[in-house]
């Protein structure tokens, strides 16, 4: 790990102000990616500011309905939490799913949006990554990329290809609740849609994400309709716990009557953000559950998808676990 | 090959090197002052400047949870935090389990079950696993694995860790 000076503020202006006056400064929370990539030598901040003194770590009923969740909150306080498991068991599925009880401990709702890829190029700084080094070409793209995209990658352009994926399996859920995250920086406080939050690779790979510079995570907001009733989080992986996604799906579905009222279907470990294609989900509104065919749904979120040689199997892979996932959300099929 | 950084870029990662500072940290009920560097994470605190070597360092990189200790009760892996991030917190180690009286009882259950081989994953195992009981959420075998899964033990003694904790637990061995 390279030296660095440290820094505990107790309030929020001074721990903004601590980014905006250190160049080179990182926020530091649950640790867990950000002291891991240090040890890599692929994070190298010179200054970091210790935000576990702010209050930033309850979990509340929003005005509006629904449940803000703090950015301190762990992860695993958070899928625990009795409101988040009986209104929004989606999450609650999905951040059980990731990781291992140790580091749900120690993680973060805020760190969870910042971890980075899990891209092995990106870890080694032997290699080529634009992510890491911009401009120095991308490894996977020719390399080992079984783990890697086939949605929404950058492929062209040598000096800005990535291939990576986002790693987290608690976005991918807040992807299909259509959450809002909250920031707040030396500009003052905005909100940004879950959607709008991370970003693909597209001439920037760097940039994993739309906070700009000095900006703080202060919570992330849950809509009113957390899909208690018709839910499911498939995740499929190398071995039954503690792996990062090859390929995961969140379902969250209202169902009247037998029909299909509404639809939210967001993918993991295929691009570089969630991935969601809300027109094709509208497809699924007015449809009866016992009566579609959900094959061509899965075969519209994959249009356009492209394989690298070893993770080609991920298309097909995908498509049938949206089938699978909808089918399970729609308790054709039992949760599991 | 690029490898990491430009020089110029490397210049001014650190300007001046940062002074070691005091910290205090409380470990199994004692409370300990330290000159530590801020970059020293807990794991290193532990070993190195306190001579607790029971927690074992294995990845280093929160991969496998030989270095599993409880903050607050919670298991964490004191390989990925800081020592100075600490200071306001009771952190328990391997080495203080025990009662005057007698080894807790996962240790005794360990002992009884052979839930070991080589053993260098064991404290980790057996912090992990009072982590577990204090979070109250495992209720079957099943549970049990799952939720012990940050914790390898590469002799693949994994049947008769289950089998230890599941006994202490009162789980029934068919659940």
């Amino acid at each position: 790990m390279n030296s660095f000076s440290y820094a505990r503020p107790s309030d929020i202006g001074t721990a903004v102000d601590e980014l905006a006056t250190h160049e080179g400064a990182k926020f530091i929370a649950g640790g867990t990616n950000l002291l891991d990539l240090m040890k890599e030598n692929v994070e190298h901040p010179n200054r970091l500011v210790d935000i576990n003194r702010l209050a930033l770590s309850t979990i509340e009923d929003t005005e509006e309905g629904g449940l803000r969740l703090g950015a301190l909150a762990t992860n695993a306080d958070t899928a625990y939490h009795s409101a988040v498991q009986s209104r929004y068991p989606l999450l609650s599925q999905a951040i059980l799913a990731g990781a291992s009880a140790q580091l749900r401990n120690m993680a973060t709702n805020g760190g969870n949006l910042f971890q980075r890829t899990r891209c092995y190029y990106f870890y080694d700084t032997q290699t080529p990554c634009n992510k890491r080094e911009p401009g120095s070409g991308c490894g996977a793209l020719n390399g080992f990329n079984r783990i890697h995209a086939i949605l929404g990658t950058s492929d062209q352009n040598p000096e800005t290809a990535c291939i990576a994926t986002h790693p987290s399996d608690m976005c991918v859920a807040l992807a299909a609740l259509d959450a809002v995250v909250r920031v707040t920086g030396p500009m003052g406080e905005r909100t940004i849609r879950f959607a709008d939050f991370h970003r693909l690779p597209g001439h920037e790979p760097w940039l994993d994400t739309t906070i700009q510079p000095g900006e703080l995570v202060t919570a992330i907001d849950l809509p009113a309709k957390g899909f208690p009733e018709y839910f499911t989080y498939i995740k499929l992986r190398d071995r039954q716990s503690y792996a990062f996604a090859l390929v995961s799906v969140a379902v969250g579905l209202e169902i009247d009557n037998n029909r299909i009222t509404d639809a939210r279907i967001a993918l993991g470990g295929v691009a570089h953000k969630p991935w969601r294609k809300p027109e094709v989900e509208a497809r699924l509104v007015g449809q009866s559950i016992s009566e579609t065919d959900f094959a061509p749904i899965a075969e519209a979120l994959l249009e356009g998808a492209k394989g690298y040689g070893h993770n080609t199997f991920k298309i097909e892979l995908a498509k049938r676990a949206i089938v699978r996932a909808l089918q399970r959300a729609a308790k054709l099929e039992p949760q599991v | 090959m690029q490898t990491t950084l430009s020089p110029e870029t490397r210049a001014d990662l650190a300007p001046s090197l940062p002074q070691k500072q005091a910290i205090k940290l409380t470990i199994n009920g004692t409370v300990h002052h330290l000159e530590l560097a801020p970059w020293t994470t807990l794991l290193d605190a532990l070993r190195e400047y306190l001579h607790l070597t029971g927690t074992k360092k294995g990845c280093d990189h929160g991969q496998c949870g030989a270095c599993t200790v409880l903050v607050d009760g919670k298991r964490i892996n004191s390989c990925l935090t800081l020592a100075v991030m600490k200071e306001d917190s009771d952190i328990t180690t391997i080495e203080g389990l025990a009662a005057e009286n007698g080894l807790h009882p996962l240790q005794t259950a360990f002992v009884e079950h052979d839930a070991y081989q080589c053993g260098y994953c064991t404290p980790g195992q057996i912090c992990s696993a009072v982590g577990l009981m204090n979070e109250g959420q495992a209720k079957t075998i099943d549970d049990i694995r799952e939720l012990m899964s940050g914790n390898l033990c590469r002799c693949g003694a994994y049947p008769h860790i289950v089998d230890a904790i599941r006994e202490v637990m009162h789980i029934e061995p068919k659940s």
